[in-house]
């Protein structure tokens, strides 16, 4: 209360400032004309009288602060006093000024965007009720976690942790509303998901457990709003309506809430559809296959109370339960808790791990800013010292005079992180904006909030802080005598100072975000020019599912033979070759175990590799450019009653027969049993992504492994953009209501690479910022140093020193600084890059190109910053400086 | 001048409530009235009286007006609030015990300890 009242006492009185300062006034005026008054009736004339008066009065200036102070207007209004005159100061040093502004925005402005990003990829990821109970079932022993649907149901039921249990799968199907047909990002949805997620619709209802009966039992979907706004022009008369997802008839039972983008932070789907009607969206059914695991994710809320710890022992009890009861397809099924958002661990972990290395570099840019603006501030200090003793001899007291440098400080670092706030937000809008794939609903949701804004504005008071502090000890020891007696601070530091040191960080700071931007930048270079299996250039990707069409059965494959005899005859193709899922395109591949000939106990644990499947037509190869090193391709003879044949790579040779010469002709084993005949090895490849370890695989006939989901590759000779024309009219002929999509192989790879391209690029802006700021620092200590020591060099140069002599003089501190900066920097920056090596394909700082390329970098940033000082020093004329002084 | 004794730190508040307890003054008239009842005693430089009074005031001793003086210019006339009245009774009481303690403590003799 007392506070309060306080706090309303001084902001009346600052209100009522400008009239409480003319009541003093005048109080006092009349104070002084009653003795005046006085001193007159005792025979002083007039004039003498008003003199004497003044004089007995003592010093108005001072009584006046002293009454002010005393009625307690006084803080705020010293404050806006400081400001006043910080402003003043500021405004007559612009380039000071500006320089400091910038270098604080960009600083903050970097921290804002990191931090930024953080806040939504991490901290609060899912705007959804109870977030922080949520949390999705991954497996035990991988960051993964795809489970069948009978497991699903039985995790489900006899779990004793979750206040229900989710699941749910992504997937693209064709959505037709009568308009025309296109292709639509969806989740397949457990019956439950709405309930255990909380959401209520924001239009009709959702759909709930009670609407499955079994395989396609529920024809029913929920919009997301962002497609009921786009698509359905917000119209409410939507609820009952059908529509055609894959020519099979959905009802429209509601619409989610805006807010409410599914339970992946990254994947937004445009409507939801049970999960048991699964045949009819994706074309198979896999609800009965305990083996199969293609359910993308379970989820659901802890019970009040169960800690993850006992949830993960009782999900494991029911884990041992599945081992023991279906020996042949659970095995070893242990479980984790990891949050859902960036798709468990999988994303999570990597994304953590760099978003924290980053956070962490951004937070070094900004201390390099504060010791680079703190310096500044020691410099400035230093040349107002004969001020700075002026008011010290004239009676300020420090505090005040340190509160003023404060001020100044404080204002510069408001300055600049609202400045560097207006950029990040910015850039944070663009960037929520953004779809890096066209293809994939793919989109970074990173607006900012409040937790961004109150992030910078304690950044900027912080750092206000810290580079405000930098002078104080300077100013506490100031002797007014000495300084105004004396001239100028005459003598020239020899020991190691505060600056030295802050600058030596700097540069050792700069350094780190130098190497790391080349190993990020040379990784990505080597990515781009690694040998990835397949040759993109010149390979145009149509993505068909004839399914979307309603093909079934025998249909697909005889349609698939249509397609590439179609295509083959555009002019120009060379090669066309189907395959069901396209190496660093597709997300989802299939793994299948493959087991040794001999092996007669199919269980997993007894499994020989777990590789990847792809099944191919047979120009597949030739359209990809994959080397086939020996034996034979597919054929079109190796159809359904053929026996069972693969190509398969060199991995896969190797790990299962030894060796590629040993592999031609020898047979392997499915889980399924079927014997299969190696009949051709290909060189090997990325499948999955840029950084994974080389892998096995195998690629079957498309006659005996088919598939209605598959990719056209299509080599030619011509222009790939003329290219994706002509295929689509020519596969329209064929068949007007087959939704395509249709790009060049290289600019598909683009998803493959974003990783590393958003490593590089954001680690490569860090970079130029910390070499920005060094490069300040440097000037700045480099022209401080060598404007106080004009005199001195002078001097010696007048005595006769060499230009060599005398730049070693003027430069040899920052020279040194330099050195020992940049060898301390790349030695963290090469401790640093291990977090790089998992999201950069070959991060490595042992790279002999990388290490001189720091070196270079550092050392043309230390001759740019110190050219112009250098210039100056040698430019003296000891006699007109000498003259001068 | 030279006779003149420095104020002890804190007295001058006193002093001030002291002088305003006998009727509502103005500020050059608080310095006259001090002047008067301490026999001239006292060295009060004048513009320093003018902090104490508006610590006063902010702590609610004293009230102050705007008037017309007997010299007929405008003043700021100040006066006792009840709880200065308060206030200036029992720093009364409590300066005459600290005065006499320390008188008693200084006057005593070497023979009487």
């Amino acid at each position: 209360m007392k506070l309060v009242d306080s706090l309303r006492f001084r902001i009346a009185t600052l209100f009522h400032r400008s009239q409480m300062n003319a009541e003093l006034e005048e109080e006092l005026r009349s104070h002084i004309q009653h003795r005046a008054d006085d001193l007159e009736r005792s025979g002083l004339p007039h004039a003498e009288a008003e003199r004497r008066a003044r004089i007995e009065f003592g010093g108005v200036v001072r009584y006046k602060e002293e009454s002010r102070e005393a009625a307690g207007g006084t803080f705020l209004e010293s404050v806006f006093q400081d400001l006043r005159f910080a402003l003043r100061v500021l405004r007559k040093s612009p380039g000071f000024t500006v320089v400091a502004v910038l270098t604080m925005a960009m600083a903050i402005g970097a921290n804002a965007v990191v931090f930024g990003i953080l806040n939504a990829l991490i901290l609060h990821p899912l705007n959804l009720p109870d977030a922080e109970s949520l949390y999705a079932i991954q497996h035990g022993n991988e960051a993964s976690s795809y489970q069948s649907y009978p497991d699903y149901l039985d995790l489900r039921d006899r779990n004793h942790s979750f206040d229900g249990l989710a699941a749910f799968s992504g997937a693209q199907a064709g959505l037709d509303t009568g308009e025309n047909a296109s292709r639509a990002w969806i989740y397949e949805v457990s019956g439950n998901y709405f309930d255990v997620l909380k959401i209520h619709p924001y239009l009709g209802r959702v759909f709930h457990g009670s609407d499955e009966h079994g395989a396609n039992s529920a024809p029913y979907m929920v919009l997301s709003y962002a497609l009921w706004h786009t698509r359905f022009h917000d119209d409410r008369g939507v609820i009952g309506r059908m529509v055609q997802i894959n020519k099979h008839p959905f009802t429209i039972v509601g619409v989610a809430p805006p807010e409410f983008h599914g339970t992946l932070v990254f994947f937004n789907p445009d409507f939801f559809v049970p999960i048991v009607n699964q045949e009819q969206v994706e074309g198979e059914n896999l609800l009965d296959m305990r083996g199969k695991r293609w359910v993308f994710m379970t989820a659901g809320h802890l019970k009040a109370g169960v800690t993850p710890t006992q949830a993960v022992a009782d999900l494991n009890s029911i884990g041992s339960y599945l081992e023991r009861t279906y020996p042949k397809d659970d095995d070893q099924r242990s479980f984790a808790l990891a949050r859902p958002s960036l798709y468990g661990d999988y994303l999570g972990r990597p994304v953590r791990a760099f978003m924290t290395g980053l956070m962490m570099l951004a937070g070094l840019i900004l201390l390099a800013a504060c010791a680079n603006l703190g310096s500044l501030f020691a410099a400035r200090a230093a040349d107002r010292s004969r001020e700075v003793a002026l008011r010290l001899a004239l009676g300020a007291n420090r505090t005040r005079i340190l509160r003023q440098l404060l001020t100044e400080a404080l204002l510069l670092s408001l300055l600049g992180g609202a400045v560097g706030l207006l950029g990040s937000v910015a850039l944070l809008r663009d960037l929520s904006a953004w779809e890096p794939f066209s293809r994939w609903p793919i989109h970074l949701g990173v607006n900012p909030d409040a937790n961004v804004y109150a992030l910078a504005l304690l950044l900027a008071l912080a750092s206000g802080f810290i580079f405000g502090a930098v002078p104080v000890r300077q100013v506490l020891h100031t002797d007014p005598y000495e300084i105004v007696k004396s001239g100028s601070l005459g003598r020239v530091g020899r020991r190691i100072t505060v600056r030295d040191l802050l600058l030596g960080a700097q540069i050792a700071i700069c350094a780190v975000l130098v190497t790391s931007s080349m190993v990020a930048v040379r990784g990505l270079v080597r990515s781009l020019h690694s040998n990835f299996g397949f040759e993109p250039q010149n390979v145009v990707l149509v993505d068909t599912d004839l399914h979307m069409a309603s093909y079934t059965g025998d249909q697909v494959p005889e349609m698939q033979r249509r397609m590439i005899d179609a295509v083959e005859t555009i002019p120009g193709v060379t090669s066309v070759g189907f395959i069901n899922a396209v190496p660093l395109v597709s997300g989802g591949f299939n793994g299948s175990l493959v087991f040794a000939d001999a092996t007669a106990d199919l269980r997993p644990s007894n499994a020989a590799a777990d590789c990847f499947m792809f099944s191919i037509s047979p120009e597949y190869f030739h359209a990809a450019g994959t080397v086939l090193h020996s034996g034979r391709t597919i054929t079109w003879h190796d159809d359904k009653d053929a026996p069972p044949v693969a190509v398969i790579n060199q991995k896969f040779a190797s790990k299962l027969f030894g060796s590629a010469t040993n592999a031609m002709g020898r047979y392997f084993k499915r889980r399924d049993g079927t014997r299969i005949q190696v009949v051709g090895i290909v060189e090997d490849g990325k499948y999955k992504s840029l950084t994974e370890d080389q892998q096995p695989a195998m690629f079957l006939p498309l006659l005996q492994l088919p598939s209605s989901q598959t990719y056209l590759a299509v080599r030619s000779s011509g222009d790939p953009g003329q290219m994706v024309a002509a295929i689509r009219n020519s596969l329209r002929k064929l068949d007007a209501g087959l939704p395509l999509y249709i790009e060049p192989w290289n600019n598909e790879l683009d998803t493959a690479l974003f990783a590393s391209r958003m490593a590089a690029m954001a680690l490569g802006t860090l970079g130029m910022m910390g070499a920005m700021l060094s490069i300040t620092g440097i000037f700045g200590m480099a022209a401080h140093s060598i404007s106080k020591r004009l005199k001195e060099l002078g001097i010696r140069m007048a005595l006769g020193a060499q230009r060599k002599e005398v730049l070693k003089a003027a430069l040899g501190r920052a020279v040194k600084l330099l050195a020992f900066g940049s060898a301390a920097g790349l030695l963290l920056g090469i401790l640093a890059s291990r977090v790089l090596a998992s999201i950069v394909y070959q991060a490595t700082p042992r790279d002999p190109l990388v290490l001189a390329g720091v070196v270079l970098a550092m050392a043309l940033l230390g001759l740019l910053a110190t050219w112009i000082p250098a210039q100056r020093a040698l430019s003296i004329d000891p006699a007109i400086l000498l003259r001068e002084e | 001048m030279t006779d003149q004794a420095q104020l002890l730190p804190g007295t001058l508040d006193l002093l001030i409530l002291r002088a305003v307890s006998l009727g509502p003054l103005h500020g050059y008239g608080i310095l006259l009235r001090i002047g008067q009842i301490s026999g001239n005693a006292l060295l009060i430089e004048q513009g320093a009286l003018y902090p104490g009074l508006f610590r006063l005031v902010r702590q609610g001793l004293l009230k102050a007006s705007w008037g017309t003086s007997e010299n007929n210019r405008r003043a700021k006339f100040y006066e006792l609030t009840a709880a200065g009245r308060k206030r200036l009774r029992e720093e009364t009481a409590n300066w005459n015990r600290l005065v006499n303690a320390i008188g008693s403590a200084l006057g005593t003799q070497p023979e009487e300890v």
